[in-house]
């Protein structure tokens, strides 16, 4: 899963002038005059593909609208809490995996081999163990981020430079004081690294969540939208959606400064 | 003598970690089903372990849990085969045209990061509630590793490679087939690897969610019959698959890599 890290690398090339950018502003006009003319073709289901002044004003409205940043505050908040929980574990147990070999030889695999199964089918128990209201959404938030953060924290913990952990050692620091002055510090990449993958699985996580049994949150407001068949208004919450994720994703790289090491 | 003695001790040292874990996980099953046993723990939320092993029966005899699997691994590689051709063709295609690779690699990288897999009540009313769903769920959340994997392989072939490709007067189609798609094939199995991780993960989430198909929708049926030992063997059996099928892929991985 931390080759999707990588991956991201990617995001920063290009410049924004010249031919790249007529090249882009031609695709993204050609792609909506296609979606427009398909839209009044009349080829397809009526609001499978709503026109763009539809989907424009179902946004206009989106935004207006009170209940829209009521639910976004819940989803918001669970998936800050799953992020806080999963996250905080993943570090405490990283840490403990990345400083000791015989620990990290003996639980990392099934950590490294659970990464990448899928989190959603555990709602079930998530469910019946914290009740079908907010507790399961981030309990499931918390168990999607916690992997990629471990197993980001543990491989930082054991790139840390050997003079740096001599230097906290001759200090004669304590273990929290390694922690706090040395650890922390040296891998300050790799945590923030973990916490951006975190951040997408604990979303995802949560998001499904809702969408499959809740009362509230953007979850919840995405299959509403699908139950009444109102396609403009979905079509609105999955681009406000997808704003706000990859913004968040490339402000938590950028704050981190990971645009700056993957250039140099 | 010494020379047995040395050997043992480094093996020794890579069993002793997995044996500790392996001990650490029965040791907290056992203690779970203790616990549930006397009552600590409510058997109606967590049930004892012993009862989701005799589970596992009911499921391969009374579910018919091969049938399914074979219904979502046929999923999977529908989904695969597509991510396959049409990630490594916009590679391809990206890395041949620099402009357009320069205006949409960004956007594939933050197609990459968004969740994708959010769009399935869009892709129910588009495609409707059948394995198309879910296997356009897979395709479409494995592609952006593909195509970004496949840039990187082919932009990163060694020059003096591409050097020899010159020297024997290679025209363009030549030094693609015969240099820099073996050159870049280790590199984009990373990218198809990953993706077909993502399908999986999303093609049994989407299973799951839709209430379609086959391991998911095993998960969903028998938690909303309340067959709680059921329930836990139907979500093991998926985390053993999906594990089985990440090992497989990470040694058809190491057996492509080349050797430096």
């Amino acid at each position: 899963m931390a080759e999707t890290g990588r991956l991201r690398g990617a995001a920063a090339a290009g410049p924004l002038i010249g031919p790249v950018t007529l090249l882009r502003a031609a695709i993204i006009l050609g792609v909506l005059a296609l979606w427009e003319f398909l839209a009044h073709s009349g080829w397809l289901y009526r609001d499978v593909v709503p026109s763009l002044s539809a989907i424009a004003r179902a946004l206009v409205a989106l935004l207006l609208q009170g209940e829209y940043y009521f639910n976004l505050g819940v989803t918001a908040g669970e998936i800050g809490m799953g992020l806080l929980i999963g996250g905080s574990a993943g570090l405490v147990v990283g840490i403990v995996l990345g400083a000791n070999r015989f620990l990290s030889k003996a639980f990392e695999p099934y950590l490294y081999y659970l990464g990448p199964t899928p989190k959603i089918i555990f709602l079930p128990i998530a469910i019946m163990w914290f009740g079908v209201d907010t507790p399961s959404k981030i309990a499931l938030g918390t168990f999607s981020c916690f992997f990629p953060i471990t197993l980001s924290v543990a491989a930082g913990m054991r790139q840390i430079d050997p003079v740096l952990i001599r230097v906290g050692q001759s200090f004669r620091a304590n273990t929290l004081q390694m922690v706090l002055k040395i650890y922390l510090p040296a891998m300050r990449h790799p945590i923030i690294n973990g916490l951006r993958l975190g951040f997408g699985f604990a979303l995802i996580g949560t998001l499904l969540a809702e969408t499959r049994l809740s009362n509230k949150g953007i979850g919840f407001l995405i299959i509403r939208a699908y139950d009444t068949f109102n396609m403009p208004r979905m079509y609105a919450m999955l681009i406000v959606l997808f704003v706000l994720a990859i913004g968040v994703n490339a402000l938590i790289g950028h704050l981190g400064g990971l645009e700056r090491i993957r250039r140099a | 003598m010494t020379d047995a003695t040395a050997t043992q001790r480094p093996a020794r040292a890579q069993v002793a970690p997995a044996v500790i874990g392996f001990a650490t996980v029965t040791a907290t099953l056992l203690l779970a089903e203790l616990l549930i046993q006397i009552g600590a723990i409510n058997r109606y939320i967590v049930p004892p372990p012993s009862e989701v092993i005799e589970a596992f029966r009911q499921i391969v005899v009374e579910e018919h849990i091969f049938r399914r699997f074979l219904l979502t691994a046929a999923e999977c590689l529908t989904a695969g085969v597509m991510l396959t051709l049409c990630g490594v063709a916009s590679g391809v295609l990206m890395h041949r045209f620099r402009l357009l690779q320069r205006a949409c690699e960004t956007w594939v990288a933050a197609m990459a990061s968004a969740p994708l897999v959010l769009m399935y009540p869009l892709f129910l009313v588009i495609f409707g509630r059948n394995a198309l769903t879910i296997i356009m769920m897979g395709f479409i959340a494995g592609l952006p590793p593909v195509i970004l994997k496949t840039i990187e392989g082919i932009t990163a072939t060694r020059k003096v490679l591409v050097d020899v490709g010159r020297s024997f007067n290679l025209n363009a189609t030549q030094q693609f087939w015969k240099i820099l798609f073996p050159a870049a094939l280790p590199t984009i199995f990373v990218g198809v690897r990953l993706g077909l991780i993502f399908a999986l993960i999303n093609v049994v989430g989407t299973e799951f969610l839709i209430n379609y198909g086959g391991l998911g929708q095993l998960i969903t049926d028998l938690a909303e019959r309340y067959d709680l030992a059921g329930t836990y063997a139907a979500i093991c059996v998926v985390i053993l698959v999906s594990v089985l099928f990440f090992m497989a892929l990470e040694r058809i991985e190491r057996w492509l890599r080349p050797v430096d």
